[in-house]
């Protein structure tokens, strides 16, 4: 359950991005997650809501992409994308396989929604 | 008015930096080290036991023990002869950060040592995200097992550079197959160095002991101790 930790780091991680929008309400955090992380998406997902309450996340939504795993095999440099876990080189059957995408534990970007007039000083809901 | 706003971080960066952190230390001092990760009761304890009595003499092994609650695996390993034996304890996380081993590390002296175990928490998921600043992870499977493991846990297995498969002696007593986990391991990871031994019997010890000498030289050397492609 490792997912509690990870989704502690999110939530610290997008409050320190946010802290110079303070009348931003935080629509969706989006994240990037490779197939390889071993991350259990309804976990993290759980672990997200319960953290985010009582902070400028508690109604924020969290979106995954997961990201598929894409190799290079060093023997015949042909790219491809592991399927069932399988690490072999579909055209040369070698094992020696370079990961380029599947590792991904990213937050990559947030929707933030800022009130119409931003420079009136209204309160934040 | 919505706005997108690109943050593009790592969730873990500051596990990385941390990380960093140890490895350049340990790097500094030319100490191997290496992550032992497994399920529990595979043998990670009685490996450590058996290598500091063997070979303790002449490899000068340090341990950082993690465990969920006792330091008992801690004690063992010091029975054993350990005189740099350190406990973790992580009081119910399945698994050891970085920053846990840096306040290890950076409060003992490790000049006099050749060789870093970290023993990680028992579990083949959790610790397989956190880089700890070792030079390689070692994962260890047990013949008591079933022989699909790797292909239940590819992340852990995939991020290893060696498998010792322990308990050779009960070969034959359940259905795990040698074979077949090599396969299967081999299916994850095309560059995973393989020893099976039996820490009972002593049966493969020889193997591991002369593997763990080598990359300890090849540190030493400062050296490359993994192949390049590993990865």
């Amino acid at each position: 359950m490792h997912e509690l930790s990870i989704a502690k780091s999110i939530v610290d991680s997008v409050l320190a991005s946010v802290a110079e929008r303070p009348s931003a309400a935080i629509a969706s955090v989006h994240l990037r997650i490779g197939e390889l992380t071993d991350i259990a998406a309804d976990a993290l997902e759980f672990g997200f809501s319960v953290l985010s309450r009582g902070t400028r996340l508690e109604h924020t939504t969290l979106r995954i992409e997961s990201v598929p795993i894409v190799t290079r095999c060093n023997a015949c440099r042909q790219t491809f994308t592991v399927e069932d876990y399988l690490f072999v080189c579909p055209a040369c059957n070698s094992g020696d396989l370079h990961m380029l995408h599947g590792d991904e534990l990213e937050i990559d970007h947030v929707i933030l929604n800022e009130p119409d007039h931003p420079d009136t000083n209204h309160p934040r809901k | 008015m919505e706005e997108r706003l690109n943050i593009q971080q790592k969730v873990l960066s500051e596990n990385d930096r941390l990380a960093a952190e140890v490895r350049s230390r340990l790097h500094e001092l030319r100490v191997l080290t290496l992550n032992l990760v497994s399920s529990p009761g595979s043998g990670k304890t009685s490996l450590l036991e058996r290598t500091m009595r063997d070979i303790g003499n002449t490899v000068r092994i340090a341990v950082v023990a993690g465990d969920v609650q006792t330091e008992n695996d801690a004690r063992r390993i010091t029975r054993a002869g350990g005189t740099v034996v350190r406990p973790i304890i992580t009081n119910g996380k399945c698994h050891l950060d970085a920053r846990m081993v840096l306040d290890v590390v950076a409060n003992i002296d490790l000049h006099e040592a050749d060789l870093l175990f970290i023993e990680n928490v028992g579990n083949l998921v959790c610790p397989s995200s956190y880089d700890l600043g070792e030079d390689m992870k070692v994962v260890l499977i047990s013949t008591t097992e079933g022989d699909d493991k790797p292909l239940k846990y590819p992340g852990m297995f995939r991020r290893s550079s060696a498998m010792v498969i322990n308990k050779t002696d009960l070969l034959g007593l359940s259905d795990f197959d040698l074979q077949a986990v090599t396969r299967n391991a081999l299916s994850i990871n095309g560059r995973l160095h393989i020893m099976s031994l039996s820490c009972r019997t002593g049966d493969g010890l020889d193997n591991w002991y002369a593997w763990l000498r080598d990359r300890v030289d090849a540190k030493k050397r400062g050296e490359p101790v993994i192949d390049e492609h590993a990865g």
